[in-house]
């Protein structure tokens, strides 16, 4: 699941001027986050409300990612958006952004910060699980990816920063080497930690490519 | 005699003499003369000098620069490189350029995470990791070849590999396993972390010579003099990767002058290292008071010959 947070109000409201503003929010990631569903989309008119600055519509996409389903759940709503200078998407950056091939007139507003493609491991606690590197390597590591979860990308064993089983970067933060190397070790596969992992082959992230 | 990389460092431990090594900081500016006179201090002291390359993630003058101004000082510099700051094609290129300005020792490490320096909003690059930096530069010396399997057209890169290697971080049972890796990838000799905790550096040597790996590659101890019980906090506590026992941070509180019980802790320590199988040298890193060296080195009787 892409994991989102709600930028700070003041930014927002910095970036919605005096709107009128449309709001948008989308059923699944952000629904799950709690940043851009039902009800974070009707805390939002209700501030934006207060702050003085028109709602004249509201809608929550199902996803805000397709791009042919908006377009068919936006037409209710052609009337809202006309009176809208901005429409603010409580969306990741992927919602915002096919928002922006639909919306003609108006400016679109970013109203969350994407962070991760994550865990829900208990209510709004999120954990980063993968960066999305083009070239699966959790085959390796019996399942667990040192890729998207260690600060330093490291492939061939921990750093010399680990204490306690903590890194370096955050005393809170579970050294993902320690954790494979105990996962491992009770699988009986610490052989696999043996040979040396050869350089990542980047190429093969989609970063560059915008297509598939 | 004829050695393969022209290294001083490389010469004195295939002879199986006990090897000194000490660390000079590079200045947070562009003065060389303070380069210079660290080194004065230090000249003659140690077979080769360590420049460090913006350890702990805080900006300073280039390693590479620094190693000049040593080899314009007829010192040998062992140039530190870390995996933070340069992808595969910058890392090969200073490789090859280090190798061409007369640097015959490169330490390989990953580096302290850039959120811990003086610029945390800098984008880290962790490319390859030190092991994997250790095997490109072997191929490339060895076979002529770069990470990417084209052949160097002229001038293999001359170089002394090293890498760090610490005992103290956890799982202690990976970290035995880290070294046989380093060793696998190719590496010619390992600096360690500071030894303060001498127990636990028994127990990993146990573990090193079991598995033969001191007859394969050159260890050498590093020593770290406490200045004072600030310095002595700050590495117990907030330095990653170091360990100060409680009965060394005890002796520090309570000593009337800490920067001379600093010092007796410290030769202490190398004559303990002095006496353990298998350890092929020291490493000396002064923190900011690279003055006491020198008396460190005469006293413990490792003056170079």
């Amino acid at each position: 699941m892409i994991i989102t947070k709600q930028k700070p109000l003041d930014d927002l409201l910095n970036s919605l001027e005096d709107g009128p503003v449309f709001i948008v929010g989308c059923s699944e990631c952000a629904t799950l986050c709690h940043t851009g569903g039902e009800k974070e989309v009707l805390d939002m008119k209700k501030i934006l409300e207060a702050k003085n600055l028109q709602v004249p519509g509201w809608v929550v996409l199902d996803p805000a990612c397709h791009l042919q389903n908006d377009k068919r759940l936006l037409k209710p709503h052609e009337e809202e958006l006309k009176k809208a200078k901005k429409v603010l998407v409580l969306a990741c950056g992927n919602g915002v952004q096919t928002l922006t091939d639909i919306i003609k007139d108006a400016d679109v507003v970013a109203g969350t910060d994407s962070l991760f493609l994550g865990e829900i491991k208990h209510v709004n606690e999120f954990e980063k699980r993968c960066i999305m590197c083009g070239e699966c390597l959790l085959d390796s590591y019996g399942g667990i990816c040192p890729v998207s979860r260690c600060p330093k990308f490291m492939l061939n064993g921990p750093c010399g920063g680990s204490k306690d089983g903590k890194c370096e970067v955050d005393p809170n933060l579970e050294c993902v080497w320690n954790v494979i190397y105990k996962h491992l070790k009770d699988k009986g596969k610490l052989q696999l930690l043996k040979n040396i992992q050869r350089p990542k082959d980047w190429s093969k992230s989609t970063m560059m490519r915008r297509v598939l | 005699m004829e050695y393969k990389n022209k290294s001083n460092l490389e010469k004195v431990l295939s002879e199986g003499k006990f090897a000194v090594t000490a660390e000079i900081g590079p200045p947070k500016g562009s003065d060389p003369d303070q380069i210079k006179q660290k080194a004065e201090i230090l000249k003659g002291y140690a077979h080769a000098y360590n420049i460090t390359d913006n350890q702990a993630a805080v900006v300073r003058m280039s390693s590479l620069a620094g190693c000049c101004i040593l080899l314009g000082m007829e010192m040998e510099p062992v140039m530190q490189m870390a995996c933070r700051d340069r992808n595969r094609i910058a890392l090969q290129s200073d490789v090859l350029g280090a190798s061409a300005l007369g640097i015959r020792n490169i330490l390989f490490i990953t580096g302290d995470h850039q959120s811990l320096g003086n610029h945390p909003s800098s984008r880290g690059v962790y490319d390859i990791d030190s092991i994997q930096l250790i095997q490109i530069v072997k191929n490339m010396r060895d076979n002529g070849i770069f990470q990417n399997g084209e052949e160097i057209l002229r001038g293999n890169p001359s170089i002394f590999i090293g890498s760090a290697a610490n005992p103290y971080a956890t799982p202690y049972e990976i970290r035995v396993d880290r070294l046989e890796k380093k060793i696998y990838a190719g590496v010619d000799f390992i600096q360690t972390q500071s030894v303060f905790n001498i127990e636990r550096f028994n127990e990993w040597m146990d573990e090193v010579r079991s598995r033969g790996l001191d007859k394969k590659v050159h260890i050498l101890a590093g020593v770290t003099p406490l200045k004072s019980i600030k310095m002595t906090e700050r590495m117990k506590y907030y330095i990653p990767g170091v360990d100060v026992p409680d009965a060394i941070e005890k002796r520090m509180k309570n000593a009337s002058d800490p920067k001379k019980e600093g010092y007796e802790i410290a030769l202490e320590i190398i004559k303990e290292i002095k006496k353990i199988k298998g350890i092929h040298g020291v490493h000396i890193t002064a923190l900011f008071w690279e003055s006491i060296i020198p008396s460190l080195i005469s006293e413990s009787g490792l003056v170079p010959r």
